[in-house]
């Protein structure tokens, strides 16, 4: 369990990812787009929702009036309703540019096997729908560039034999084109959002608390950016639609729209057969051989107390109770294999991990059979007593934070967990009253967790805010946290200079 | 602590690029479908070719195979003949189709779609369509000089109430 000797090897690229999330907190994690783009997408998402009722409730939804009444909205009611259309198309880019960087980021940090695939394929799955609610969104407002989508999207969709009348006979002349096909873009642009919101639900149905909101301040900027770029660059109709005429676009969305081009430019074949490909591909990945998965959770029924803790602090749901088979009337934590992430956490939460428990091998309620708490507490205790006296400082890590082995020295004795939320806080005091010095706990940033929830676990278990709590009693001078991602190796040695003026201090003091 | 304006700076820098990657992005650059001196001809039919086979007087005897309610003195079979369309622009082939009739038994209509960019300005434009089973010349032909402003849709079409091949 020494840092040089647990270690889980992480790919390069994931690491390289890291590094980049890492520099990018230049004030906090909580400030870092790069650590939300999922929950930023899914507040646009409400902001869509938001300003699409007023647009909805202002548009005109036949040929004739459609222009007109989103034209209006811009001209005559600028300072609300031209805001909110705007507001709305910034949204759907961000929501966009956010949801294909939230599956760069999961594809690059290998998140989407084993326990993660069903969230996988659920986002997946969801990025058709994006499409289409996307671009039908520009249908509505019926001016060239909307005439110009429906008729690309109409001559793409006429590649598949599907329709006894081709779609695009829709568009041929103003004659051919009628208030119930208007009806028709209505219900796609609100029928499939409804239905990707629907989607959204399956998508973190899997994970434990899932995080929907960003962080206050961030959700803050990131709507005041949005409210910014309304009212610095309006978003404002080209000329109405006129289907006698090619279409003149002078300002064109490529982050919504890009498709059409590509189609112009390749052909519908070659786009049909790219974006399944990719989307097959995309749906393959968690079916890709891998290397054999670490090994699950496993739960000792005789220390198991059914106190439910590792239920509340699971982050994928993967820990239920049943009836306790040998003790009446108690339940008994039961870990779903396929779900579990071997992320430790529950360790961590289990109030039989104590390391104060008199037993000679210690057993707890669950543990990891890689990383047993048993071994933790053995090695801690040798390298204690290995150490000399007046100079043991001990510093936990996590494999996916930085990488703390580094630090590894006669008088410095380290200890990788597979994640921080792993470490049942009493050994804190354990270390402490068992010769150690100080006491570093070190794990990745917040926000920055590589399963989810044990940074904020642990750093709520340390500050006594969450059972299994750290006591009050432990000198608090003598122990310090430091949340720091894979690139951040200095600025642990740094927390633990800091903390060893403060014991040094501390005893000259006394 | 003196890092800590740069870092508000570098903080403020990161979102107002991102917020230039969506605002520059959303509206550049520019997209032309088409070049500005050129028209689109658009070529698009939904019509039903003619029925392959004549209807058949049905005999007493064959009547009187059938249930009641399905005896009709005619019996018409559904499948329907390929349209071919032809199109010449300024005596050069532009497009060349034969539609299949929709539907399982074959008796739907057949349909086309293309659009091809042409130089704005007069041109010749021959089509010719073929509805029928015949097996040489067609049913219905056009022929007549057409004039394409810039960026204007010119739409060849068919439509048996206005008498055959239109124009638009």
């Amino acid at each position: 369990m020494n840092a040089a000797v647990a270690s889980m090897p992480i790919p390069a690229t994931q690491r390289w990812w890291q590094r980049c999330e890492d520099r990018l907190d230049l004030l906090s994690p909580r400030l870092n787009p790069l650590r939300h783009l999922g929950s930023i997408a899914m507040l646009m998402f409400w902001v869509l929702l938001a300003s699409g009722v007023y647009l909805y409730a202002a548009i005109d939804t036949s040929v004739s009036g459609a222009y007109a009444s989103i034209d209006r909205l811009s001209r005559e009611q600028w300072w609300l309703g031209g805001i909110l259309r705007s507001v709305h198309r910034y949204a759907a880019d961000l929501f966009v540019l956010c949801t294909l960087l939230h599956l760069l980021r999961e594809w690059v940090l290998g998140r989407f096997r084993g326990f993660r695939r069903m969230t996988w394929w659920t986002g997946t799955a969801l990025l058709p729908l994006l499409m289409v609610s996307a671009i039908g969104g520009f249908w509505l407002n019926w001016d060239q560039l909307g005439q110009y989508s429906a008729i690309a999207t109409a001559e793409w969709l006429d590649w598949w034999p599907l329709f006894a009348t081709p779609f695009m006979r829709n568009f041929l002349g103003v004659s051919s084109i009628s208030d119930r096909l208007f009806s028709l873009f209505v219900f796609v642009h609100l029928g499939v959002p409804l239905l990707m919101l629907f989607g959204c639900w399956f998508h973190v149905r899997k994970l434990a608390q899932p995080i929907v909101w960003p962080p206050r301040a961030l959700g803050g900027v990131m709507l005041s950016m949005l409210l910014l770029t309304a009212l610095s660059a309006p978003v404002l109709s080209h000329a109405p639609a006129d289907l006698a005429r090619v279409p003149v676009l002078p300002a064109f969305d490529w982050l919504l729209l890009a498709v059409h081009p590509l189609v112009a430019a390749t052909s519908a074949t070659t786009v049909w057969l790219a974006l399944l490909s990719m989307l097959l591909l995309l749906l393959a990945l968690p079916l890709w051989p891998q290397r054999s998965p670490p090994a699950v959770a496993e739960v000792h029924a005789r220390h198991c107390s059914g106190c439910r803790r590792c239920v509340a602090d699971c982050p994928y749901d993967a820990i239920t109770m049943t009836a306790h088979p040998q003790r009446p009337g108690f339940a008994l934590a039961v870990v779903d294999a396929d779900a579990c992430a071997s992320c430790g956490i529950c360790v961590g939460s289990c109030p039989s991990s104590t390391p104060f428990r008199s037993m000679a091998r210690l057993v707890t309620g669950i543990d990891m059979p890689q990383q047993p708490i048993d071994t933790l507490r053995r090695m801690l205790r040798e390298r204690l007593q290995a150490m000399p006296p007046g100079h043991r400082r001990v510093v936990f890590g996590c494999d996916h934070g930085a990488p703390v082995g580094a630090l590894e020295a006669a008088d410095v004795a380290t200890f990788s967990l597979i994640c921080i939320g792993q470490l049942p806080p009493a050994f804190v005091e354990y270390a402490l009253r068992d010769g150690a010095d100080m006491v570093l706990v070190s794990g990745c940033p917040e926000s920055g967790c590589a399963f989810r929830l044990g940074q904020r676990w642990a750093a709520a278990r340390l500050a006594g805010e969450r059972d299994p709590k750290l006591r009050a009693a432990v000198p608090a001078s003598r122990w310090a946290t430091v949340w720091a991602g894979a690139d951040g190796l200095a600025q642990v040695a740094a927390a633990l200079d800091t903390l060893q003026q403060r014991v040094a201090r501390e005893k000259t003091a006394r | 602590m003196s890092m800590r304006p740069a870092r508000w700076f570098g903080q403020i820098l990161l979102y107002a690029a991102f917020a230039t990657v969506i605002v520059v992005f959303s509206q550049w650059p520019p997209y032309r479908p088409l070049a500005p001196d050129q028209a689109l001809l658009k070529i698009s039919f939904l019509h039903h070719g003619q029925r392959l086979q004549a209807c058949i007087e049905q005999t007493p005897e064959e009547l009187a195979k059938l249930p009641p309610n399905m005896r009709a003195p005619t019996r018409c079979p559904r499948e329907r003949a390929p349209v071919t369309i032809e199109v010449d622009l300024d005596g050069r082939p532009a497009y060349r189709e034969t539609a299949s009739p929709s539907g399982l038994s074959r008796d739907g209509a057949a349909s086309v779609y293309r659009s091809i960019p042409v130089d704005a300005g007069a041109h010749r434009l021959q089509v010719r369509i073929r509805d029928s089973a015949r097996d040489g010349g067609f049913d219905h032909q056009r022929d007549e000089v057409v004039q394409f402003a810039p960026l204007q849709v010119r739409v060849v079409d068919f439509s048996t109430e206005q008498g055959g091949i239109t124009i638009q």
